[in-house]
């Protein structure tokens, strides 16, 4: 009875779920490096006018291409522009796509996967047979398909995006209900009179949060990508609005002469979905019951 | 005495294999034509081994798990048919305690409240009150009102235990189902948990159903028994009468098989030959007469049905013939002695029950 005794110990109260998860996270130092990341990189966007030390769209023909200098110092683009200041409002974009979209994504997702798993056999299997034919074409085709059939904007690119990443959660919502609901403590909800809804929103889903959670974090990974390869389509931003995609798209036809071009929007994304990617697989570790520390 | 709840031919089929088509082609018939009648206040014992479908009919007392066949009636009104917002309305009146109190609450959910939920379901106090009855259960059941804040992992299991007591209380029920409320907890706190689950009993006039394969435990808390196997109830009576002169067989064998605690007193333990059969293929007639000492031509193709008077009723064939029980049990043997022991120890020093005594 260790519980007890802990509890008998003056205090000495035994951590929440949730308060372990985060010691655990903390341990580890890639999750946490992904972490600091994505919080400078939030601060940045949202603090962008007052960092960037140029305005990101104004045009200067006698600074065309310059390479990086202590007055430009990622460089400048094809008409001028400071790379730099596009970088860091670029960010803008990348993260409300990432997040919005996912948003999006768990919005629609995670209530059709409750449904799914705990809902009439049939919804089941309606849903289950979309997500699977929606899961069987490559994520990035299927997200140019909806964004080109809404429309060039990063608006519509987000809901292309969201939707494309829905089935992702509709699955796991679905697979962690279907795990969690045959647990005791559902059935004794229903025991003492709950309704189906009520069930499924205060006894399944706060137990199926960290999955979720771990799940989000991936996701937005791959939304940062989508965006950028959408905006690198033009299907994204639109210019002159700087977005990282599209700062690679302009940049290919100067690889040789200015690389520079190329080189911080790549390195931008790298660094944006690398830090998802770190602090989702932290999370996964952290949130996991079965390792001890 | 009235009639609280009444099973007639309940019956639980699970569909072990489908065709291509979906079909069934093989069933488990979990609970096989059950009849129990329970009398308000009274504690009936379900007894049986793993598998006998004991919880299943538990279950199916309060619908957690549908019937295939038969009929049951609350208070006179018909349970099967119900629809299922009333259905959700009368679980009020019939709660259930699980086996296992590290598994039966909800992980991420306060034990306030927790307890707190069927009073908001079934609008038993107003919003204003249920902090305060909140904490007069967590009294009830020997914890401290401050508990209310806390989490399931922060506790033991019997104090689990008592949580989920707690919640079955609340909402003010007539029937309590009791599906191996202490076969998960310590020895020593399983005494605590019986007398808890007795006293409460008493006090607020509960009906009991107390599922058990522990007859030690059950001799303890029952008024009357009903011995199942196989899905089928073989023996029912007071429990007086049923651990006095069993008459069926598989009950012998059963009580022969309590551990006793001194060695003269300890008589010869009647043994079944083989498992228990699948109840996917079920022996034909009698369901123990592949494995019963006495089993005659009869037995293997004729079902024997329950006979008797409403004290003791028994389904064999052979019931009146078998020699008598006495000599195979040991009267008065104090086949629980060591619970006993126990019980009186948790006895004297009620004000224990308080969640530090747990350690």
């Amino acid at each position: 009875m260790s519980g007890a005794t802990a509890i008998v110990n003056a205090g000495n109260v035994p951590e929440t779920p949730l308060r372990r998860a985060w010691r655990r996270l903390k341990a580890r130092k890639a999750a946490m490096f992904g972490l600091v990341v994505i919080i400078a990189l939030v601060l940045i966007a949202i603090f962008a006018p007052l960092i960037a030390p140029h305005d990101p769209i104004k045009q200067s023909w006698t600074a065309v291409r310059k390479a990086p200098s202590a007055l430009y110092w990622f460089g400048t683009d094809e008409v001028g522009r400071d790379l730099f200041s596009r970088i860091i409002y670029g960010a803008r974009a990348s993260l409300a796509a990432g997040v919005i979209s996912v948003g999006i994504a768990v919005a629609l997702g995670v209530p059709l996967g409750l449904l799914a798993g705990y809902g009439p056999r049939w919804v089941d299997a309606i849903l289950s047979r979309v997500t699977d034919a929606m899961l069987a074409s490559p994520f990035l085709i299927l997200a140019i398909a909806l964004a080109a059939f809404l429309g060039p904007s990063l608006t519509n690119a987000m809901i292309a995006i969201g939707i494309t990443a829905t089935p992702i959660f509709i699955r796991l919502t679905r697979g962690q209900v279907l795990a969690v609901k045959v647990e005791d403590y559902v059935e004794s909800a229903r025991a003492v009179g709950n309704p189906r809804w009520r069930i499924a929103v205060k006894h399944i889903l706060p137990n199926v949060m960290p999955q979720l959670l771990v799940q989000i974090t991936l996701t937005i990974a791959t939304a940062v990508i989508a965006e950028a390869s959408l905006s690198f389509l033009g299907l994204g931003q639109q210019p002159p609005s700087p977005s990282w995609g599209s700062m690679l798209n302009s940049a290919q036809r100067f690889l040789t002469n200015a690389p520079w071009m190329a080189i911080w929007p790549g390195l931008a994304i790298f660094i944006t979905v690398l830090s998802f990617n770190l602090l989702g697989d932290g999370l996964r570790d952290a949130f996991d019951p079965r390792e001890r520390g | 005495m009235t009639m609280l709840l009444e099973a007639r031919g309940l019956q639980k089929t699970f569909v072990a294999k489908r065709n291509l088509f979906g079909r069934a082609t093989a069933e488990v018939r979990a609970v096989d034509g059950v009849d129990l009648a329970l009398m308000a206040g009274e504690t009936l014992a379900l007894v049986g081994e793993s598998g006998c479908g004991k919880s299943t009919l538990g279950r199916m007392l309060l619908r957690l798990i549908e019937p295939t066949g038969g009929t049951l009636t609350f208070e006179g009104r018909d349970l099967l048919s119900l629809p299922e917002a009333e259905l959700r309305n009368l679980r009020r009146h019939v709660q259930i305690i699980f086996q296992d109190p590290f598994a039966s609450l909800n992980p991420r959910m306060a034990v306030g409240e927790a307890i707190a939920e069927p009073l908001l379901l079934h609008n038993i106090v107003p919003a204003s009150e249920r902090r305060a009855r909140v904490a007069e259960l967590l009294e009830i059941v020997g914890l401290r009102p401050e508990h209310a804040q806390r989490y399931p992992h922060e506790f033991s299991g019997g104090q689990r235990q008592r949580v989920v007591i707690a919640r079955a209380l609340a909402s003010e029920p007539r029937l309590i189902i009791c599906d191996e409320p202490v076969s998960a907890l310590d020895v020593s706190i399983r005494a605590q948990i019986l007398n808890l689950l007795r006293d409460l009993q008493q006090k607020l006039d509960l009906t009991m159903v107390f599922i058990s394969h522990d007859l030690a435990v059950v001799k303890h808390i029952a008024d009357r028994i009903a011995v199942m196997y196989l899905g089928r109830i073989v023996e029912t009576g007071s429990a007086d009468a049923v651990f006095a002169a069993p008459r069926h067989p598989y009950t012998r064998a059963l009580l022969s098989a309590i551990p006793v605690a001194s060695a003269e007193k300890r008589a010869s333990r009647i043994v079944l030959q083989g498992d228990v059969p699948s109840p996917l293929n079920p022996p034909s007639g009698c369901h123990l007469h592949r494995r019963c000492p006495h089993a005659g031509e009869r037995c293997r193709t004729e079902e024997p049905h329950l006979q008797g008077d409403a004290r003791h009723r028994v389904a064999c064939h052979f019931a009146g013939s078998l020699p008598p029980a006495d000599s195979i049990l040991p009267r008065e043997a104090a086949p629980d002695a060591t619970l006993l022991r126990l019980m009186s120890a948790f006895e004297t020093g009620k004000t224990e029950t308080t969640p530090q005594s747990e350690t």
